[in-house]
């Protein structure tokens, strides 16, 4: 499948006499193959905004390569700024015109057809509501217009940063069913989340960024599995063969963690051997569950962001990976 | 062309630009009814109201010598001390000639085209270069503040294109206003002096002379309108502007000007912007130090003179909105937006 969206080495530093030294991008990489629904996560601060600026031309890298539809940006932004649909960090426009005023200067700037305004406003559910000024709206009904406004080029690359923001549950569920129809007419879709279970249950592929660097990339049941720690539960017909059972698979080198009713078996790479050694035993499996993990815990584990009880975590402290060649890559990468 | 309609529609529909540009076109309009109010025609019967005047004057002022002529006399018989009110000679109190008091001080105030008009574009100018900087600076001040600027670079990435088809959109919108404005101008004048006043010795030449002191005033308000988009850029707000000119007016304008006056240093005016504006607009203005004396053959103490001249104006402006102007592009084009 070929690449929209490749991103190499990206850097970006900022420099200051008081605070010193920041680098918000270190040789970040990413990829996003057509067609696809793309998850972006990363904590606050981990420069996720400062790589979508960067790859819109908002903001000036300091080095590293990007490519958008084939082209080398930014040089190349001219030509297919027509083709990609962006909303970046929070809904912003200007508080007095109403929404149709405010796509429709859009349409006439993009020398899009002014009849795809009223499209997008039923698209995103605010055709009712087009003729009110913007300040009168809630956070959910700009974020719909925002989207609205990165619909309006019927783009082949769509970048939405936190679209579902100030959405309501039925505006989540709406979003979701527009991006996986978006995607199912062909177009590529970027979404820059915090809602993981969102991404996990909308994306085909994520790419996760802590600290300015690429810390796990894929598909998104391939990252889980890769970050899967073996787990699996087990219960026996007889409590009382617990102990044995503990016994016995202790000596064929899995580790073990006895619980009243059932044991937790970790480093388990075929759950179906656990079975065989027990039957051996005549010790006989009554549940043989393997324990899976969501893309919250990757994402917790992968950049250090779980809640430490006592503790107030800062907003830089997050993963920091030694270089590009991580644990836990799957695929994807400049070239690959 | 696309840009530059679309900006020119999004300036139209901007409340503040609206507003703006009433309260200035009413400002107008106020001096022009003012102006029409204050003024009278002058005929036989204001002359001869004026002659009576003067005449009663002229009375007033022989009563007046007659009674301070016999104050004095009895003063000086009783040998009462008067502290000087008084001359030695008491016969030196006597009223002006009848033909000093002239009838022409009683006329009312009548408005003359050709003598006066030329000072009435300058006020006309001043308002519209105001409503200029504010419109100038609120259109992209507002952009870069509310994120606006943002969401059309998404759309349109090259930033200077961006950049000065906003200008060039802004500066045809202050000139559909300014030229139809300017042309209600001149009309609303012939009309005043038409009814209060004269349209009589207008030649040519004088009208040829009324048009480019008009230009010079449409070409002072693209100026200020310029400088009004580029400091709210620069500061990608419009305090920026704002701010910019309130710090500049009171700092730099009054504060120097208070500086100069104590320090008494030769020609204060000369530091101080609003004079070139003047002389933008009236051509001359003429400095004078009433410090020193340069003695005339006749014996006169005339004052030194300095002349800021138009040409002088025009360097310093164009100087002012080649590096406010080239700053805010270069800002425009190095900075990051965020």
């Amino acid at each position: 499948m070929p690449a929209v969206l490749e991103i190499e080495g990206l850097r970006k530093t900022y420099k200051s006499r008081r605070r010193g030294t920041r680098n918000a991008l270190d040789g970040f990489d990413m990829r996003v193959d057509a067609g696809q629904v793309h998850g972006f996560l990363g904590p606050n601060g981990s420069g996720k905004t400062t790589t979508l600026r960067t790859l819109l031309g908002l903001i000036r890298p300091d080095g590293g390569r990007m490519t958008l539809l084939g082209h080398e940006v930014p040089n190349a932004l001219p030509t297919v700024a027509g083709q990609v649909g962006a909303i970046v960090e929070s809904p912003q426009f200007f508080p007095h015109f109403s929404a149709r005023d405010t796509l429709s200067l859009l349409a006439g700037a993009g020398e899009v057809p002014a009849t795809r305004v009223d499209e997008v406003l039923e698209l995103v559910g605010l055709r009712d509501r087009a003729g009110e000024r913007v300040k009168t709206y809630s956070l959910g009904m700009k974020q719909r217009l925002a989207v609205a406004s990165a619909l309006l080029k019927n783009p082949k690359l769509l970048i939405l940063d936190e679209p579902a923001n100030g959405l309501d549950p039925g505006g989540i569920r709406e979003m979701r069913t527009l991006m996986r129809t978006l995607a199912e007419s062909g177009m590529t879709v970027v979404l820059s989340s915090h809602i993981l279970g969102e991404i996990q249950l909308i994306c085909d592929s994520v790419t996760i960024i802590s600290l300015g660097r690429r810390v796990a990339f894929g598909p998104v049941d391939e990252v889980l599995a890769q970050h899967s720690s073996g787990a699996v539960r087990v219960r026996l017909e007889a409590v009382s063969d617990l102990p044995a059972a503990t016994e016995a698979l202790t000596r064929a080198g899995i580790r073990v963690t006895g619980h009243p009713d059932h044991l937790m078996l970790a480093g388990v790479d075929k759950p179906a051997s656990v079975t065989r050694l027990l039957a051996e035993q005549n010790l006989y499996v009554s549940e043989l569950a393997p324990i899976a993990v969501d893309l919250e815990s990757v994402f917790l584990e992968l950049t250090a962001t779980a809640p430490v009880p006592g503790q107030h975590r800062q907003v830089d402290e997050s993963m920091k990976v030694g270089g590009t060649g991580q644990p836990g890559a799957t695929a994807g990468g400049w070239g690959a | 062309m696309s840009l530059f309609r679309t900006e020119l529609r999004r300036l139209s529909k901007r409340r503040f630009t609206r507003y703006m540009t009433l309260l200035g076109l009413l400002v107008l309009a106020a001096v022009v009814v003012g102006v029409f109010f204050t003024n009278q025609k002058i005929g036989a019967e204001q002359l001869a109201r004026a002659e009576r005047q003067a005449d009663q004057q002229y009375q007033d002022q022989v009563r007046w010598s007659e009674q301070e002529r016999s104050a004095c006399e009895q003063a000086k018989k009783a040998g009462t001390a008067t502290d000087g009110r008084y001359p030695d000679d008491c016969s030196v109190i006597t009223a002006p000639p009848r033909e000093q008091i002239e009838a022409e001080w009683s006329l009312p105030s009548t408005f003359n085209f050709r003598e006066t008009f030329d000072e009435t574009l300058v006020p006309f100018a001043a308002i519209l270069a105001l409503v200029g900087f504010v419109v100038g600076a609120s259109f992209v001040g507002a952009e870069w503040s509310t994120g606006g600027m943002m969401n059309l670079l998404l759309w349109r990435p090259k930033r200077l294109t961006v950049l000065l088809t906003k200008l060039a959109a802004l500066l045809t919108g202050i000139l559909a206003v300014t030229l139809p404005a300017a042309v209600l101008w001149f009309a609303g004048f012939w009309a005043v002096a038409t009814f209060r006043g004269s349209t009589e010795k207008m030649t040519s030449g004088v009208w040829q002379s009324f048009v480019l002191t008009g230009l010079r005033g449409v070409a002072l308000v693209l100026v200020l309108t310029t400088i009004g988009f580029a400091l709210a850029s620069l500061g990608r707000h419009t305090a920026m502007a704002l701010g910019g000119v309130v710090a500049l007016m009171v700092v730099g304008q009054f504060g120097l000007g208070i500086l100069l006056s104590m320090a008494s240093v030769k020609f204060a005016e000369a530091w101080l912007l609003p004079t070139y504006a003047l002389a933008w607009m009236t051509k001359t203005v003429t400095l004078q130090n009433w410090d020193s004396c340069n003695a005339t053959y006749y014996g006169e103490c005339k004052p030194e003179t300095m002349d800021i001249t138009w040409q002088q104006s025009s360097v310093l402006f164009s100087i002012g909105v080649v590096v406010i102007l080239g700053a805010a592009l270069w800002a425009m084009r190095r900075r990051d937006i965020s």
